[in-house]
């Protein structure tokens, strides 16, 4: 008999082993199912997902969209979940900049920048985020109010109630709009325009700066300014955007800590770089600049992206540590509809819906995004 | 032109750090940044500081950091409601497992049976030290431990009990028979593919709800107990890696011996695995000694825990800074060296399998 063998027969004793592992995995969930059902009767509440529209009563810090504290437990987890959503994506691209940028310095030959790197990646990293976050927190709440707020060229504003930055007062239709030709017009700068890179970045940012002043002239009605810049009135800042110190907080300590781990990624994967590739771009006469671009950047690539994506996986799992400053994402939505209506069965099933699809979802990208640069051999 | 002598330093040097103009002025503008952000951090650190209680007063006027507040709640931070009087237990407590992370690390202990003793025993020592009624000493219940010492015991009881778990799940993983090993599949993709704080979370609050009163246990048990799935989630990942950089011809060569399947597993299999899923093992082990702060969330009173209570009161309140920088050189200094220790490890291994 030979162990390679694909098909092998039935032996009685694995049938019994496997029936066994069966049987006592049934047994385990229905018994979790009963002492479930004793266990809800005797607190007096009833499962299923009915009270998804009831209003929750009770409000909390952060949301991108309207809302109110009569909002039914429906459209309050789906703004927890949007929040998760946005912090992870802003966090993850941030992150992923800044990571590269000290990765690439972690391989400079510059021995002064490759120390800077490397004092940046043993601090972020080696230190529990939580902990990150609770000090940056810290930090954040014992800057001055907003009456002594620390400003920027009179612009922007810091204070222990958030970061206020200037924006353009957009109707939502027209943001909208301006973002969509933003996406679209880098596709086709990238696809359809044959030039060089900075001659392509040129030209699409010309191109949306020119969209949104006319989109800017025509939504103007007169009334309003077209730039709102926040301004102190009173106790607290008007116009412009306002940032809650808790998602700044979120961010600085998701970005440098997950910098650090890319940065080593990034700096594993450029070091990997065969040191011929290198000496051949060298000896046909191109510049240091155009063989880190074109050569070694390239080929690092493909050995970046898998580790990345890990990254990028744990980055927007490390996001549901907010609730330990009372940023209002999916977790502290859950966890506080938890204690308001009891239904804890239903909320932890949503919860944990909502990271399978999150995390699939991204995978899913990152697989796509591999299978496009991997090198067509053979 | 014949070189001067200390060319083999000065020329690696010129090369990597004054190589052209631009290089030069880089390299003046980021030494000139780092000698800063140096001597604030030490001004601040040491020659501003305030060191202890008595001159407490003197803390409104320092410029440095107000270390009185570390003199004055240490105690506080490292073993949080434990027993005033009863610290040296703990303090033996926290020697021991320290002990057994240091002593692992030393390659006379690389043998299973060592490796696996000596945890016991470390894990053991703490144990009896810290609840005491084992050795006739007075009794001090698990809800009375905290700061430092819980956080120690969090992790080295993740790890004791994380790791054959974890190997259990891989042999299931690799087992022949499908339905075993696509249903630990199925349970490791899950757990990993969820955040932790969501499997702790489940553990605390949903199990009560899933088992019958006499079994649910305490909630640091089921804490604990929900961890160490998770540690072996991952650990179980590492050691498929290790049985897959295993030779096929290891196993037929055992085979060919006339050895039973279990010996072939014990006595040839494992302790290649195991070398060859070091680096990784230490990466899980660091890890989950950094994840363990988590666990402030879920209400345990870990280090994280006791240091916010150590500035929560008006006194000390504008000393946060101090106290997280204690709490966070405690945590750098020993994922640190167990990071550095595992690079190191893997450089050695990298050169032996060339």
């Amino acid at each position: 008999m030979t162990e390679s063998a694909p098909i092998r027969k039935a032996n009685p004793k694995d049938i019994l082993i496997q029936s066994v592992f069966l049987v006592v995995v049934v047994v385990l969930i229905v018994s979790a199912v009963e002492s479930a059902r004793t266990n809800l009767n005797a607190m007096g509440i009833s499962s299923g997902f009915g009270f998804l529209d009831r209003s929750t009563g009770w409000s909390y810090s952060f949301s991108l969209v309207e809302r109110s504290i009569d909002d039914p437990y429906r459209w309050t987890l789906f703004v927890g979940f949007l929040n998760t959503l946005f912090l992870g994506v802003v966090s993850i691209i941030l992150a992923t900049l800044l990571g590269f940028a000290v990765g690439a310095a972690r391989d400079a030959r510059n021995f002064a920048l490759e120390g800077a790197a490397m004092v940046f990646v043993q601090i972020f990293r080696n230190i529990p985020l939580i902990l990150q976050l609770v000090f940056w927190y810290a930090i954040l709440i014992h800057m001055p109010g907003p009456r002594q707020a620390m400003s920027l060229l009179d612009m922007a504003f810091l204070s222990n109630r958030g970061f206020y930055a200037p924006t353009l007062t957009l109707p939502p239709l027209a943001s909208l709009t301006a973002f969509a030709f933003a996406i679209g017009s880098a596709f086709v700068a990238a696809k359809v325009v044959q030039s060089r890179f900075t001659k392509r970045l040129l030209i699409w940012l010309l191109a949306n700066i020119l969209l949104l002043a006319v989109l800017l002239l025509f939504s103007s009605t007169g009334d309003t300014a077209v730039f709102s810049v926040p301004a102190l009135k009173g106790l607290r800042f008007t116009g412009g955007v306002t940032i809650p110190v808790e998602l700044v907080a979120m961010i600085i300590s998701i970005v440098l800590y997950g910098a650090a781990y890319i940065a080593e990624v990034v700096k594993g994967g450029l070091r990997a770089v065969p040191k011929g590739l290198i000496e051949a771009g060298r000896s046909l006469g191109l510049s240091e600049r155009a063989i880190w671009f074109k050569i070694t950047m390239p080929m690092a690539l493909r050995s970046i992206i898998p580790p990345l994506g890990n990254q990028w996986i744990f980055l927007m799992k490390a996001t549901t540590i907010g609730v330990a400053i009372g940023f209002s994402d999916l977790f502290m939505i859950v966890s506080t509809s938890i204690t308001q209506s009891g239904q804890t069965l239903e909320l932890i099933g949503v919860l944990m819906a909502a990271f399978l699809l999150i995390n699939f979802s991204l995978a899913q990208m990152i697989n796509l995004l591999n299978s496009r640069l991997q090198l067509v051999t053979n | 032109m014949s070189a001067p002598k200390s060319d083999w330093l000065l020329k690696p040097l010129k090369q990597r750090l004054f190589r052209s103009p631009s290089d030069t002025l880089l390299t003046l503008l980021l030494g000139a940044l780092l000698l800063y952000g140096l001597f604030v951090t030490l001004n601040w650190a040491i020659f501003g500081a305030v060191w202890s209680t008595e001159d407490v007063a003197a803390c409104r006027e320092a410029k440095g950091a107000c270390w009185s507040v570390i003199d004055a709640r240490h105690r506080l931070i490292l073993f949080g409601l434990y027993p005033y009087e009863l610290h040296w237990r703990s303090t033996l407590a926290c020697a021991a497992i320290i002990a057994t992370v240091v002593f692992s690390c030393l390659p006379f202990f690389w043998t299973a049976k060592r490796l696996t003793s000596l945890w016991i025993l470390g894990f053991g020592t703490y144990y009896a030290l810290m609840e005491g009624s084992l050795i006739g000493l007075q009794q001090v219940t698990t809800d009375q431990w905290g700061g430092l010492s819980l956080t120690l015991f969090l992790f080295s009881s993740v790890v004791l009990i994380g790791m054959p778990m974890g190997l259990g799940l891989a042999l299931a993983r690799r087992s022949k028979l499908p339905v075993i090993s696509r249903g630990v599949s199925v349970l490791i993709d899950f757990i990993r593919s969820l955040p932790l704080l969501t499997t702790l979370f489940t553990a605390a609050v949903v199990v009560p709800i899933l088992l019958p009163s006499w079994l649910q246990g305490d909630k640091i048990w089921r804490v604990i107990l929900a961890f160490s799935l998770f540690f072996a989630c991952y650990q179980a990942e590492v050691f498929r890696g290790g049985f897959q950089a295993v030779p096929k011809g290891q196993m037929e060569a055992g085979r060919a011996l006339g050895l039973r399947p279990w010996q072939i597993l014990s006595l040839v299999l494992l302790p290649q695995v195991f070398r060859h899923a070091l680096p990784g093992t230490i990466n899980m082990v660091v890890m989950t000694f950094k994840e363990t702060a988590i666990v402030i969330i879920i209400g345990l009173f870990d280090v994280l825990a006791s240091a916010n209570a150590a500035f929560g009161t008006g006194e000390w309140a504008p000393y946060y800074m101090e106290v997280y920088a204690f709490v966070g050189l405690i945590y750098w200094t020993f994922i640190f060296s167990l990071g550095q220790y595992g690079a190191y490890l893997e450089r050695r291994m990298a050169v032996v399998s060339h």
